[in-house]
């Protein structure tokens, strides 16, 4: 079996990454759509972790720290204006999410 | 080899829990799921060396974001038909095989580390040194003490935000 190299995991990272884009483009519950993004950023903290281990420097575990406090902030923030559009329409369709278009 | 297996495993988890999140109905189901991956990304950390991101990940991610996720959700969830046909006794079994499986499963580690002490007494100094917390805690508050302030103010106004935006119109 070939050893486990910094390779493998930028391809688990990419194919995470997939699975969250294709949740983001297919599902049209807001809810879902940002859980996928949820998902896109961890792939991305899976990225930034293998190189911090392959270059032996920890600046890019510091990156993905500041990473997940980006996601807490987009999560309150985007659950926020979930509530508050559900609220208003009671739907959580992104479909019908179309008053601001021109 | 061992990291082989680990690794195979966790990917397999990952990738299978995502294609759960992003396939399955039910949104609770979604979420649930999303816990599982978020921890199985944790492992990941542990097996890259990077422990205080696991603990973090954990922490932020399968503690706080999901939750939050949860509420909303169920909040938002009003239309759902009440699950009469939902079977509590099968559930309850369930519940009483995953519980045994669980004590068997750290009786199984006890008896282990009972009889092969020296496993336990290899893997102590390494987390006594400090190790990778120190590091990155180092480099947080020195060379990226303005980026880490900036988070700050980030999750600051994320927060009034939140609260602003969730307010019900007085």
């Amino acid at each position: 079996m070939m050893p486990i190299t910094p390779y493998h995991y930028l391809v688990l990272a990419a194919a995470l990454f997939a699975i969250g884009l294709v949740g983001v483009m297919v599902r049209r519950n807001i809810i879902i759509v940002l859980m996928s993004i949820e998902l896109m950023l961890n792939a991305v903290n899976i990225n930034l972790a293998a190189f911090s281990y392959q270059l032996h420097d920890a600046a890019g575990q510091v990156f993905a720290i500041f990473i997940v406090a980006v996601a807490a902030a987009e999560a309150a923030v985007g659950l926020g204006i979930i509530l508050a559009f559900f609220r208003n329409k009671e739907t959580v369709n992104i479909d019908d999410m179309n008053i601001m278009r021109w | 080899m061992l990291e082989a297996i680990v690794f195979y495993t966790l990917a397999t988890f990952i990738l299978g829990f995502g294609v759960m999140v992003v396939t399955t109905k039910n949104p609770v189901h979604c979420v649930l799921f999303l816990v599982a991956n978020f921890l199985c990304v944790a492992m990941i950390y542990v097996l890259l060396a990077a422990e205080f991101l696991a603990v973090i990940q954990i922490l932020v991610y399968a503690g706080g974001i999901v939750v939050l996720y949860l509420f909303v959700v169920m909040l938002v969830n009003l239309r759902r038909p009440p699950d009469a046909q939902i079977d509590t006794r099968r559930q309850a079994r369930v519940g009483f095989v995953l519980a045994a499986l669980l004590l068997a499963e750290i009786s199984a580690i006890l008896m282990y580390s009972a009889v092969h002490p020296s496993s336990v007494a290899t893997i102590a100094p390494q987390v006594a040194s400090g190790g990778n917390t120190e590091t990155v805690g180092m480099l947080l508050y020195t060379d990226y003490l303005v980026p880490f302030e900036v988070a700050s103010m980030l999750l600051l106004v994320a927060m009034v935000g939140a609260i602003v935006l969730a307010r019900r119109e007085a």
